[in-house]
């Protein structure tokens, strides 16, 4: 006998996979959903009764693709065409089961048709967690903010792009995988930071979507391995999701790196992130923007207090990083630290250098790194008016409480 | 399946060209439509004279309405349009950005309507 929660467990693992390969089967976005949906009716009547199989995922995928037959047989108009699928999917259904290599690059297949530039980037993120990750469409709304309705509109408006325009469920070509390898390490990347401190509302935390993010990178790190863009960006993960129980307090509030209490810090994750930084660094080539990242929070994770953190080291990495990938958002980075190598009145030179450009216009993290390197100078009404502007720039209310206290201690 | 790529640039712009400028763009559009013929994928392609050129028609309560120029002030024109028969998408997508126009202007792709 299993549980229903343990059922719930299996169909979130092979969501994903098995939809990978009935999409490649079938040939159709919705069918193989559809396809699916039914494969798991089934398994929740005869799994709880008998013996879950071996392989659930193979079995999982040969019950769709018959729920898949019933259904092309079942439309009302019946063409040559589905015929001949129909008779495929038949002749196929006797085939021995297909190797592991083959339902992996279908996993690849339905990544990078997901993550297909010819979408905007909100709608990849959200393809990519309803097919890949096996997310409800309740679930995937809720982590953009929008509602269901709207979301499930947004899901079909893609899957018809699907087929209309001809994205083509394949892994793209040499000379196009590197661009489109970026695409999709920025798509996981885009799931993680908004986990890791969220746009918006009462929590500064989604760790539901990091956690998602990760498992994204794991399974890209298997099906691709020794690629340092994949382990840089999962060793950054890991590395910052590793602080996450030192980074609020019970009550939701914001606790900084400064005052973190590091005990509390995952220390098997960091040593795994570790070794993938160690990883993605020593691969020949041009350094990865993740893999440096990645190393700045390696520094981070071995240093024993805040104080004796290798600043200069990480300042250094932060060139590194504007040299390969020149970003205002990476110079106000490189400008907070610097601040603790040669003090804030260097820094705050390097943020209102950044700000007269107006490169970070509407940023909001440019007023909070202002206000703070103005009160670590003792310019308290600037500070005051600088944490002003950053409590109006978000919409994150533990920020809001953390400016609130500072200007406080003010006074 | 078939694609029509449409050419999208800026003329004002483009009237500002050299003639030589515009002669070695003739030639590079010659170059890409013969490619394209030999590959098989080309099956019709244009330019059009500029917008000033053009006259928006419109019907409403069954009365024509015509006026001069386009539609809309948008800062590129459409200047001339490829249909092309690519088996995906991003097969499609290669034929576009090989277009000389890809280069300073955008080429928008639009899988064509098939009746059933």
């Amino acid at each position: 006998m299993i549980s229903p929660a343990d059922i719930d467990r299996i169909f979130r693992d092979e969501a994903g996979r098995a939809l990978a390969t009935l999409i490649r089967l079938v040939g159709d976005f919705d069918l193989a959903e559809d396809a699916l949906q039914d494969a798991f009716a089934v398994a929740v009547e005869r799994w709880s009764t008998c013996e879950v199989p071996d392989n659930p995922r193979a079995w999982l995928v040969n019950i769709g693709r018959n729920k898949a037959i019933d259904r092309i047989r079942r439309r009302a108009v019946f063409r040559a065409k589905q015929q001949a699928l129909v008779h495929e999917l038949e002749l196929n259904a006797h085939a021995p089961d297909e190797p592991p290599a083959m339902l992996d690059d279908d996993m690849l297949r339905l990544i990078f048709t997901c993550c297909h530039p010819a979408f905007a980037p909100e709608v990849q993120v959200a393809l990519t967690l309803r097919t890949v990750c096996g997310l409800s469409t309740a679930q995937v709304a809720r982590a953009f903010l929008v509602s269901e309705e709207a979301m499930s509109q947004r899901l079909v408006r893609a899957k018809q792009k699907i087929r209309l325009a001809g994205i083509p469920y394949e892994v793209p070509e040499r000379d196009a995988l590197a661009p489109r390898l970026d695409g999709v390490l920025a798509v996981i990347y885009l799931v993680f930071t908004e986990g890791y401190v969220a746009t918006s509302g009462a929590d500064l935390m989604r760790p539901d979507l990091a956690i998602e993010a990760i498992r994204l990178g794991r399974l890209l790190d298997r099906l691709m391995p020794d690629r340092a863009g994949i382990k840089g960006l999962l060793a950054l993960m890991l590395l910052h999701d590793a602080r996450r129980a030192g980074r609020e307090t019970a009550a939701g509030d914001i606790v900084l790196l400064e005052e973190q209490d590091r005990t509390l810090w995952d220390r098997a994750q960091i040593e795994e992130g570790l070794l993938l930084v160690d990883d993605a660094l020593r691969t020949p080539g041009r350094p990865q923007p993740y893999a440096v990242q990645a190393a700045i929070a390696a520094l981070h994770a071995r240093a024993p207090s805040y104080a004796q953190t290798d600043w200069p080291q990480i300042a250094g990495l932060y060139e590194v990083l504007l040299r390969i990938n020149p970003s205002a958002v990476i110079e106000l980075n490189h400008a907070a630290a610097v601040s603790m190598v040669d003090g804030p009145g260097r820094a705050l030179d390097l943020v209102d250098a950044i700000a007269a450009r107006g490169a970070l216009e509407g940023y909001e993290m440019l007023p909070a790194v202002r206000a703070d390197l103005l009160r670590r100078l003792g310019r308290k009404d600037e500070a005051r008016a600088a944490y002003r502007a950053a409590t109006e720039a978000t919409q994150l209310e533990p920020l809001r409480r953390l400016y609130a206290r500072r200007m406080n201690e003010l006074g | 399946m078939q694609y029509l790529l449409l050419i999208y640039r800026n003329e004002a712009e483009l009237s500002k060209m050299t003639p030589e400028d515009r002669q070695k763009m003739s030639a590079e559009y010659g170059t890409y439509t013969q490619s394209i013929v030999q590959s098989g994928h080309f099956k019709a392609g244009d330019g059009l004279q500029p917008t000033t050129t053009a006259t928006t028609v419109r019907v409403r309560e069954g009365k024509t309405l015509t006026t001069d120029g386009p539609f809309a002030e948008t800062r590129e024109q459409l200047g001339g349009y490829y249909l092309v028969e690519a088996k995906d998408l991003d097969a499609a997508i290669a034929l576009a950005a090989r277009i000389p126009g890809a280069r300073d202007g955008s080429i928008e792709v639009r899988p064509v309507m098939i009746y059933k």
